[in-house]
């Protein structure tokens, strides 16, 4: 496909969409799933055959419309009128709506119609999300009838390679992975290293146990990623693609048998693969499956894994933009980077530059869970306070309870607590703050959560994650569970506190990589802004949230506590 | 190959371009401890014992080039006491009782822990419950003992060239297995060479038949060999 | 095992097994490339379930890799089982979502219900618990996968009633086609 049959593609869809009377997008992403949209979508499908507007309603899957926690989601869009979007739908529901917009009498379903100006929408900064939720999650002509591919085609006529990466650098993108590396920077590192074979990859692994941003954006909106992709090929120099995705999590082969339909979807257009559009560009993309391990958010151990070995990270240098994949440079970047691509290829690099704060441009995207009103996935401005994407995005704290820390990061990053409501969220000032951006986990805690024990939560993980290669994090983060499990069964004494701290700060600066680097970050951020709840832990022997169950007493204790017991199980009296 | 210039412990000293710092420390007569390094065979990175001060920032001497202008510290108060809490985290990980052990005397477990003053374990043992593989008709496998270093897959994959060795399992969970983790005796793949046992540095891997403080290892072989055959020493 | 005793030991494992077929089917697709171990792996415990020690050589075999490097990449993946599933798997998603609102809390109940811990199988074999990190619904939270169906906001209760209800339908089953 050249450039005029692609305009054309776009204008023949257009027309076509333009001609219905409405189109139906049921919402076919994985937390829409899990609370039944599929049944839905079928009852619209039924409704729409028995009202017999088969020729003149559209009903599509489509991806995510962001408001997960009410779910299942169902989008009309009629003309040019703003869309319809209707929360909590069941199937009687979904035959209400059709019957509704098929003819006006219908009965009234204003009560799941979210209102146009609800702050959860308002509020929010769509660019990566942009398509999300507003086309079929497969057909690249919706995407295309909404300037799909553009981008591409003009990268491949008007721009020089260097010229993309310039243009990339200067929009200030930076990696949405969560160490926040100028995004320009690393491609044209991988454009100047000298080799004729180059590789881009992108993460799609998404190990934090708390965040879907990358899943969804690939679900939702994969011509998106394969443009960016192939922009990014054609800046560094690579001819061959790999999506580094999830295999083995529930549903996850529906999905990669999806994405793989969308690759070749797009390859039979002449959008990838050999001569891409009539050019001299060549790229191939490739699926490799993970199977379930964190420490393939490293990028070294990533490239392991996709090299078919154990993903034990390796020490850096060499970077994999000098020595990556076989060898060969190679260019690792994250779902919602390489998304961002193409809104800056097409709007420019000022226009992104102004959005966000000095040093975080853009936008991002976070998965906002835990205890708000409105959990989902939101994308909004570098630099809005915490406060407005809890209180106003979020709708506040769910069933009248406060708000206790916001936790960022996932594993290897912290809790933020309500004194900081009000700091921008950007790279600098989350980790000004002990935390990190992260890739988007948006965990919200109330004063029902015991901040040990999420800290002991977030080791479990670490111990089950780490790949066990050096020292401090495969043996280091162990001990540090031991002492949290101290802490929150009642055993510890301040000693084991004295320990834990220590032992923070040495696997920290000791390990090998990034996993056992951040290992300690949890602790450390709980320790920083909750200290006083440790020590209620261990000097009063009480959990002030009444998580834990403080059932054992400190081994030095023993002595005294065992007489005790034994007089106290006889019957007898405590002699004072 | 050029010669480079870097400052160790305040003290200029040179090297030549592809070294590792902990071939040019130790060129210069500083001691670093390691365990998982041995000379002959890829470097791991994994034990975290000669990490440096690199212009301020710890790294692992083992996997890092010297460069032109590095300031290295070898021995500040923080790297010491670090060393110490690895190597207690080793001791607590595992089951190291020297007093049984046919290693007690000739451990470099041992030794290193010796040379760090590292005299007692502040953490809690893990004490897991661990098997031992008696089942080859030469050597014995006990995992109590074994610290991951992984020279024994190293040697057997990079110089005997049969991957019998190989790691199962991630994390405190890991542990060397043979083959398809069946019992090491009926290996297909094992010719028996018995390197593994000798670059082992703790009691994980000895001879059958030794007993307390008997089993002594000598690795000198590696050098000897590889020199022979990748340098072409031996020409006749 | 006996064939295998009497051929090489590095050839292939005799197997009149179609799925061994489709596993190597899936090597040849990969033109035996060795760095796609981790998708003929995947391939090979889709298509049995779980990965045998047979199977396991027969791949190593194929790919001409070394056997304990099959199980060394096998084991390091959590995805990867060495077991027979049980009849029904009950996944129980402990991300930190879930945790937030009580996963937990299921995990205990079915313990106390089944006996059966995270990574176990019940002693009749019928019913297993994994936990698992996590399949992204954070907003549905907690999250279950009970035989492949995704559900949301589930309470311990209803999570032991719909176990109950998933066994005694078996039992029915049976009863009518005995």
């Amino acid at each position: 496909m050249n450039r005029s049959e692609l305009f054309n593609m776009a204008q023949v869809e257009q027309e076509r969409q333009a001609k219905l009377r409405f189109r139906i997008l049921s919402c076919a992403s994985t937390p829409c799933l899990s609370a039944g949209s599929q049944d839905v979508f079928n009852a619209l499908q039924t409704a729409v055959t028995e009202h017999g507007l088969n020729a003149e309603v559209d009903v599509v899957a489509s991806g995510c419309n962001g408001l997960c926690s009410h779910g299942p989601v169902v989008r009309i869009q009629t003309g040019d009128a703003p869309d319809d979007i209707y929360e909590f739908v069941t199937p009687e529901i979904a035959r209400q709506i059709v019957a509704r917009y098929a003819d006006e009498n219908g009965a009234d379903v204003s009560e799941h119609l979210i209102p146009a100006d609800a702050p959860f929408f308002a509020k929010q900064q769509r660019i990566v999300l942009g398509n999300s939720g507003r086309i079929d999650q497969e057909d690249i002509e919706g995407y295309i009838a909404r300037g799909g591919y553009t981008a591409l085609a003009h990268v491949l006529r008007e721009m020089a390679p260097e010229q993309v990466c310039d243009a990339i650098n200067q929009s200030g993108l930076r990696g949405r992975g969560g160490a926040g590396y100028p995004t320009g920077l690393k491609w044209q590192l991988v454009r100047k290293a000298p080799s004729n074979k180059k590789y881009v990859v992108v993460n799609c692994d998404e190990g934090d146990p708390g965040a879907y941003m990358d899943r969804t954006i690939l679900e939702s909106d994969p011509h998106r990623l394969l443009e960016g992709m192939a922009i990014a090929g054609y800046a560094v120099g690579a001819d061959q693609g790999y999506i580094f995705v999830r295999g083995g999590y529930p549903g996850a082969e529906k999905r990669l048998n999806q994405l793989e339909r969308v690759i070749r979807m797009a390859e039979k257009h002449g959008l990838l693969g050999g001569r891409v559009m009539d050019s001299n560009f060549s790229f191939r993309i490739d699926i490799r499956l993970g199977a379930g391990a964190f420490v393939c958010g490293e990028e070294t151990a990533l490239m392991l894994s996709i090299m078919g070995k154990r993903a034990q990270p390796v020490p850096r240098p060499p970077y994999p933009a000098q020595r990556g994949l076989w060898g060969a440079p190679t260019l690792l970047n994250n779902v919602e980077t390489f998304a961002n691509i193409v809104p800056i290829i097409l709007n420019g690099a000022d226009w992104y530059a102004n959005i966000g704060t000095e040093k975080s441009k853009g936008t991002k995207v976070f998965a906002l869970a835990g205890k708000v009103v409105n959990g989902g996935l939101i994308e909004v401005p570098m630099g809005m306070t915490l406060r407005e994407i809890i209180y106003d995005i979020g709708g506040g704290i769910r069933d009248g309870h406060e708000f206790k820390a916001a936790q960022t990061g996932g594993p290897s990053g912290g809790c933020i607590p309500a004194q900081h409501l009000d700091s921008p969220v950007d790279y600098e000032s989350m980790k000004a703050l002990g935390s990190i951006m992260g890739s988007g986990g948006l965990i919200v805690l109330d004063d029902t959560s015991c901040m040990v024990d999420v800290a002991r939560f977030f080791m479990e993980f670490c111990v089950d994650e780490s790949c066990g290669k050096c020292v401090p994090c495969r043996v280091g983060t162990m001990q540090m569970l031991r002492q949290l499990e101290k802490i929150c069964n009642g055993s510890a004494t301040m000693q084991d506190l004295e320990i834990l701290e220590e032992l923070c700060e040495m696997v920290r600066e000791t390990s090998l990589c990034g996993l056992g680097q951040s290992a300690p970050n949890p602790v450390l951020s709980t320790l920083r802004h909750f200290r006083d709840e440790y020590e209620a832990h261990i000097l009063e022997r009480r959990c002030p949230a009444g998580v834990c169950k403080m059932d054992q007493v400190p081994v030095m204790e023993l002595a005294e506590e065992l007489p005790r017991r034994m007089r106290s199980a006889s019957g007898q009296k405590e002699v004072a | 190959m050029s010669v480079i210039t870097l400052t160790l412990n305040g003290e200029m000293i040179s090297g030549l371009t592809g070294q590792t710092l902990l071939e040019v420390i130790r060129e210069h007569g500083v001691e670093l401890p390691t365990l998982c390094h041995l000379e002959g065979i890829s470097e791991r990175g994994g034990c975290r014992l000669c990490m440096v001060e690199v212009n301020g920032r710890m790294t692992a001497a083992c996997v890092t080039k010297a460069n032109e202008g590095m300031h290295v510290n070898t021995h500040t108060e923080k790297l010491q006491n670090y060393r110490r809490m690895i190597l207690e985290l080793l001791f607590a990980e595992r089951n190291h009782v020297c007093a049984v052990c046919v290693m007690n005397g000739h451990c470099e477990l041992q030794s290193v822990a010796a040379a760090q003053g590292m005299d007692s374990v502040r953490y809690d043992y893990l004490s897991p419950e661990l098997p031992m593989d008696a089942s080859h008709k030469r050597f014995v496998l006990d995992h109590n003992r074994c610290i991951l270093c992984t020279r024994c897959l190293r040697v057997c994959d990079e110089v005997e060239g049969a991957h019998t060795w190989e790691l199962k399992g991630r994390g405190i969970h890991s542990m060397v297995i043979t083959d398809l983790n069946g019992p090491w005796g009926e290996s297909p793949s094992c010719t028996s060479c018995g390197k593994c046992v000798q670059v082992c540095p703790t009691g994980a891997l000895y001879d059958q038949g030794s007993t307390v403080a008997e089993m002594e290892k000598k690795h000198d072989f590696l050098p000897w060999i590889l020199g022979g055959r990748g340098k072409k020493e031996w020409n006749w | 095992m006996l064939v295998t005793k009497q051929q090489s030991d590095y050839a292939p494992p005799a197997t009149e097994d179609p799925r061994m077929d489709e596993v190597a089917r899936a090597v040849k697709r990969f033109g035996y490339q060795q760095d796609a171990l981790i998708e003929v792996l995947h391939i090979a415990q889709r298509a049995f379930g779980y990965l045998d020690e047979t199977l396991l050589t027969y791949i190593a075999r194929q790919m001409k890799l070394p056997l304990g490097w099959v199980y060394g990449v096998a084991s390091f993946y959590h995805f990867f089982s060495f077991e027979p599933p049980a009849e029904h798997n009950c996944v129980v998603c402990t991300g930190t979502a879930c945790y937030v609102e009580g996963a937990q809390k299921i995990l205990d109940l079915l313990e106390k219900e089944f006996g059966v811990k995270p990574g176990q199988v019940s002693a009749d074999g019928r019913l297993s618990v994994t936990d698992f990190r996590c399949p992204g619904s954070c907003g549905q939270a907690p999250i279950l996968v009970i035989d492949g169906e995704l559900l949301g906001r589930e309470t311990p209760e209803s999570t032991i009633a719909r176990i109950k209800q998933l066994l005694a339908n078996d039992k029915q089953a049976k009863e009518v086609a005995p």
